[in-house]
């Protein structure tokens, strides 16, 4: 994700249309995943990110640089998509307990308590090549599509488009220890998802 | 100081932590020492990192061309 330009906004106000074509091209696959979290469709999706740059055009004036541009564009993203979406449901979905099964570590009346078990540990994957087949690639994304709501985001916005930590915490007001327990139980979740395709 | 001793199991509850640079000097220092002694972990935090590598590579959607074009009329219409 490249840093943002500190004069966009002003380009913007001016009516560069280059800048805005870039800066709707650059965001929207990203927005189009944040909406995809309220909205039951990737159509009703597109239309909520349409909306959302509608939105930001009529507002433009009224910003005031308080926040990151991109973050503001995101807040009304997600406004728009809070109000044509489906509720918060899921939204407490799953935020305790082990992320590895239990059952592949050894008991406590062993001597080494909770180091993996020999015939349960991490397996190699093998060369990488593999890891980017095609057959992968698409495991690896319908399981991204099946994480609870908030673990999808997070995961999406940080390791599929390059947003930082910080970042991520400001356009879905969450604390940064929210931010990467929705993280860590995300991708341990996709880790195993590889792991039962690859070994 | 010796590092406290890890157990896998918590070991791996802390990853994301640890590469996140979010946690604290002793517990980095606790995390590394387990994994200079531990393949198995060594090798799962390797595949923590091939995941995040191959979610980077995923393909990603974006709008389709029509609403482009509608965004950027409704964009020059705004100065008119």
């Amino acid at each position: 994700m490249p840093v943002e330009d500190p004069e966009l906004v002003d380009r913007l106000r001016a009516g560069d249309q280059v800048a805005f074509a870039t800066v709707v091209r650059q965001w929207s696959p990203a927005m189009l995943r944040v909406a995809r979290g309220y909205v039951h469709s990737h159509s009703s999706a597109e239309e909520v990110v349409q909306e959302a740059w509608l939105g930001v055009l009529r507002s433009l004036d009224g910003f005031e640089g308080r926040a990151q541009f991109r973050t503001w564009v995101f807040r009304v993203l997600a406004n728009i998509a809070r109000r044509h979406g489906r509720a918060d449901e899921r939204r407490n979905a799953e935020l305790a307990g082990p992320t590895v099964d239990p059952a592949r570590f050894r008991d406590d009346d062993d001597p080494y308590p909770g180091h993996w078990r020999d015939d349960a540990a991490p397996a190699d994957w093998g060369p990488e090549p593999e890891m980017l087949a095609a057959e992968f690639r698409a495991v690896l994304g319908r399981a991204l599509d099946e994480l609870p709501e908030r673990q999808r985001v997070v995961v999406e916005l940080r390791d599929v488009h390059g947003f930082d930590g910080e970042e991520v915490c400001a356009l879905l007001d969450l604390t940064p220890a929210n931010q990467r327990v929705l993280l860590h139980r995300g991708r341990a979740r996709l880790r195993a998802t590889l792991e039962e395709a690859l070994t | 100081m010796t590092p406290r001793d890890v157990a896998c199991i918590e070991l791996v509850e802390l990853l994301t932590d640890y590469l996140e640079g979010a946690l604290p000097p002793d517990e980095v220092a606790a995390v590394e020492a387990h994994l200079d002694l531990c393949e198995a972990c060594r090798t799962y935090l390797a595949q923590m990192r091939a995941t995040i590598a191959a979610l980077g590579r995923l393909p990603v959607e974006t709008l389709p061309e029509s609403v482009y074009d509608e965004l950027l009329a409704a964009f020059r219409d705004r100065r008119a």
